[in-house]
């Protein structure tokens, strides 16, 4: 589950404005006239974005989040009450509303995860970083998130930093791919198995010839 | 036109009536939580489901479902009532069992539908949910826990109050009603979330713990503190206002009331005047006295003081039947001097089409343009705010503001912010011209901050010009409930006779030796009232009046008496007594009665039908009671030089516009919570 909203917290900052005036009028100018409430969403992920380009540059660094300031600004900007951003803001569990680390880890622990050992990845996870699950390293790189299905079950056990999804993953491999992102290197994206999508970990068993018109195999 | 079967009854109902409204049509009960017929339809909570045949093989949300042609529905069903078992069932998993310290228990939607269409018992052995209380100000206590998230209050706020700051936040288990931001709901509609509220998750802050409902005496009244005449119940334990509820009247207040109607109520038990008071000449202190002990000063005081050296002011919460005592008993006395605008106001009374909202309040319904001149309705009237937001809200009509720059909840165009405006609009060719001259129904509403001014008859004239220029109607919106019942009984300066001012100027330079104030509280009555004037202060608090008083009456507050009012709209309402004045108080028209008869000129009638009769035989149209009896178009007004001064609305503190109000801690905490000013201190009688 995503940290709470702290309202009063140090860290919340005054203002919030937009960097990229023409990619947020041309988020809204998406949606028809008068609906431009609908910009709600993109918007928030591009504030959230934003934030996370600062905290890159900032010491320690931060990840992605929404300051209540900058859903203030979203519904100036379209128009509509800031109780309706602040719903919308904490029903998706992708918008965060608190500081996060540089590299979010959301571990999907549902069942299918579950019953391939998700419970060692998550182990593998605390142990290599030293923080438990909803915390944050000291230095701000990782946060720890339990979160619910993902919809990668095939590829059971799977995790999510940030945008980016790691399948199949092993203790080992977990704890390789934290010790590169320490580093700020770039591990290996999906499988670390190295299935290719979601066919068997030998290649197509079915359906072989649209593998192949498909270039997959 | 859509027929269809519901239980066996067939009925044909208007297109797009929802399932539930066509059941409530033949009298069928579906349970409900978030549905309520003044709001939109969310279907979140499910309780309203009923079988369709031949539709899906599944119950339905009766409250989102329109009535389709040849449907067979069924309310009571075998599969129906599992239905309402299981959804039952869910909504208790998390509820708290408090009813027994619940203020909403006995009348609880929960409380009845699960005796009616729960289950017997809970199968769900896990932990309740608890979820943190909300601090929504001095008027609504939040017990969150017991909320089961039905959402009529975010509604609420949002589409009536026209205050959209309380939403559903988080999702799942972790979603919970709040502003998220520890705002307060300033709106002053607010008290009606109690109402809409179906559990007891928001109940009332002032009545939490006071009473259950079932063992106070109900009796239906009517509200003064505005001039909209809210209809309202009066619920009392012994004497004890314990709370105050609307009551339905589609025609003025829909179902909901303003929150001084609703909260003011602990001023009645503050700052009463329970019995009568003397001056003491020497101390200058007020001293207790019996009643003949006070008439008997009375009489001795105004021994050898002529008729038209009397002056007499009622205030604005006096009833009809105790200014005509008072009226009756100048007359008898000979004095042409009495008025009830004690705010000061000028405007032309000879005809009741000049101070009347002649549209009606329902009638703001059918307009297609609003020009609002020096009124701020949502302080003024909060019902008639909330009426001009329901049409704005339905028909996005164009409303245009001569005054002050306020937020009325509704978008608008701002005119501009004097007198001078009216006429350049009317000049206008273009702009909001435009739209009244397009539009087929337009309303003007002029409020007092137009007419409390010395130009206020030129006022009244060019607002009515410009209502008959654009075609529309001519509207007084009054902030005073006892205003329009003195005005059509004439309590306005007769032959001769001197105004407010004037009457104030008397008693400074002496030539009125003695005023008759009759609850009269809304000016600096020691400041203004010369100190050599002996003054009689009749009425039921300790305030501006009796402050200054040489001899003082104690009368019945609005819940104490039986009386007439005429709202804004000259619909005439009759308050019922829902309990006694405190102490040696009396009704009103009654010491007056008692009054005259020790100044020898007995008024002749003695009980409550006498005096009604007396009323009818003058003005038929006061025994004509929940009617509006509109008024003749006519011409009014004086044509005369306007000022520029801005216009400014004459309630400045909504939370304490008069002495029950400023008698009120409610009101007073709501003033420093709120954000208003509060330098209208009352001063109680020493």
């Amino acid at each position: 589950m995503k940290k709470p909203f702290e309202l009063h917290a140090e860290y919340q900052p005054a203002n919030f404005a937009f960097r990229n005036g023409t990619k947020v009028e041309k988020i809204i100018n998406l949606y028809p006239k008068g609906r431009q409430q609908s910009a709600v969403m993109p918007l928030l992920d591009l504030a959230q974005r934003q934030v996370a380009e600062d905290g890159a540059k900032a010491s320690p660094v931060y990840g992605g989040w929404i300051p209540r300031a900058a859903m203030d600004h979203i519904a100036e900007l379209l128009d509509m009450p800031p109780i309706k951003v602040y719903e919308v803001a904490s029903f998706y569990s992708m918008y965060n509303l608190a500081p996060v680390g540089k590299y979010l880890i959301q571990l999907c622990t549902t069942t299918p995860c579950w019953l391939c050992n998700a419970d060692a990845i998550v182990k593998a996870c605390t142990d290599h970083l030293g923080i438990g699950l909803g915390e944050t390293t000291k230095d701000g790189k990782f946060t720890l998130m339990e979160v619910e299905c993902l919809g990668a079950c095939v590829n059971a056990p799977m995790i999510q930093i940030n945008d980016d999804y790691y399948e199949d993953l092993t203790s080992e491999s977990m704890k390789e791919i934290l010790a590169m992102l320490a580093d700020d290197l770039k591990p290996k994206i999906g499988s670390q198995k190295g299935r290719k999508a979601s066919m068997a970990l030998t290649g197509p068993t079915t359906l072989e010839k649209e593998a192949k018109k498909a270039g997959v195999v | 036109m859509p027929k269809l079967t519901i239980n066996g009854m067939d009925i044909e109902v208007e297109r797009g009536t929802s399932i539930l409204q066509a059941a409530e049509q033949l009298g069928i009960e579906v349970p409900r939580f978030c549905y309520h017929d003044r709001l939109s339809v969310p279907a979140n909570c499910r309780m309203c489901l009923v079988e369709v045949e031949g539709g899906p093989p599944k119950p339905v949300a009766s409250c989102a479902m329109a009535c389709g042609e040849g449907m067979v529905v069924k309310t009571d069903s075998p599969m129906v009532q599992k239905a309402r078992k299981g959804v039952m069932e869910m909504l208790l998993i998390n509820h708290p069992l408090d009813c027994p310290i619940c203020d909403q228990g006995g009348e609880c939607d929960l409380q009845d539908q699960a005796v009616a269409y729960g289950f017997d018992r809970s199968r769900f052995h896990e932990n309740k949910r608890a979820v943190p209380d909300k601090e929504l100000g001095p008027l609504i206590k939040t017990i969150m826990t017991r909320c089961i998230n039905c959402t009529r209050c975010v509604r609420f706020a949002e589409e009536v109050a026209g205050t959209p700051v309380i939403g559903q936040m988080n999702r799942g288990e972790d979603a919970e009603i709040g502003t998220f931001i520890d705002e307060l709901v300033k709106t002053e509609l607010s008290g009606n979330l109690i109402d809409v509220c179906p559990v007891g998750a928001l109940t009332s802050k002032p009545y939490a713990f006071k009473a259950r409902s079932w063992e106070l005496r109900k009796t239906d009244t009517i509200d003064v503190h505005d001039a909209v005449g809210s209809n309202i119940r009066v619920d009392v334990r012994g004497r004890e206002v314990m709370r105050i509820l609307p009551r339905l009247h589609e025609d003025v207040n829909e179902e909901w009331i303003s929150d001084r109607t609703r909260f003011a109520y602990d001023g009645l038990n503050k700052g009463r005047l329970d019995r009568p008071y003397i001056r003491d000449e020497n101390s200058g202190k007020l001293k207790e006295a019996s009643w003949d002990e006070a008439f008997a000063f009375i009489a001795g005081k105004l021994k050898g003081v002529k008729g038209d050296q009397i002056g007499a002011l009622a205030g604005d919460l006096c009833d009809v039947e105790s200014m005509v005592a008072l009226k009756d008993l100048m007359s008898a006395l000979g004095s042409p001097h009495m008025d009830c605008r004690t705010d000061g106001a000028l405007f032309d009374v000879s005809q009741r089409a000049g101070y009347l909202f002649n549209s009606t309040i329902s009638g703001i319904e059918a307009a297609d343009a609003i020009v609002l001149i020096g009124t701020n309705p949502r302080l003024e009237a909060s019902m008639v705010n909330a009426r001009i937001r329901k049409v704005w809200l339905e028909k996005r009509i164009k409303i245009g503001v001569i005054g002050e720059v306020v937020d009325l909840t509704y978008p608008y165009t701002h005119l501009g912010k004097g007198p001078q405006d009216i006429e350049s609009l009317m000049k206008a060719k273009d702009g909001f011209a435009k739209i009244l001259k397009e539009a087929k129904n337009p309303l003007i509403i002029v409020g007092q901050g137009a007419l409390i001014r010395e130009d206020g008859l030129a006022v009244q004239h060019a607002v009515r010009e410009l209502a008959e220029h654009f075609g529309g109607t001519y509207n007084v919106l009054h902030t005073a409930a006892s205003r329009v019942g003195a005005l059509d009984i004439g309590f306005v300066p007769g032959e001769g006779g001197r105004d407010f001012h004037s009457i104030l100027e008397g008693t400074k330079d002496g030539t009125l030796k003695a005023l008759y104030l009759l609850g009269a509280d809304e000016f600096d009555a020691r400041g203004e009232i010369g100190w050599k004037t002996f003054t009689i202060y009749q009425g039921h608090h300790g305030d501006h009046g009796a402050a200054r008083a040489d001899v003082i009456l104690p009368g019945a507050a609005y819940t104490e008496k039986d009386g007439l009012y005429v709202n804004t709209e000259g619909r005439v309402q009759q308050a019922k007594r829902a309990s006694f004045p405190p102490g040696e108080a009396r009704e009103d028209w009654k010491i007056l009665r008692a009054l005259s008869e020790t100044l020898g000129k007995t008024l002749p009638y003695d009980t409550d039908v006498q005096i009604r009769e007396r009323i009818c035989r003058e003005w038929p149209h006061l025994g004509a009671i929940d009617q509006v009896v509109s008024a003749e178009p006519a011409k009014f007004g004086k044509k005369g030089k306007l000022s520029k001064e801005p216009f400014r609305s004459p309630v400045t503190h909504y939370y304490l516009t008069n002495p029950i109000c400023r008698a009120s801690d409610t009101m007073r905490a709501c003033t420093r919570d709120f954000g208003v000013e509060d330098n209208h201190i009352a001063e109680a009688a020493e």
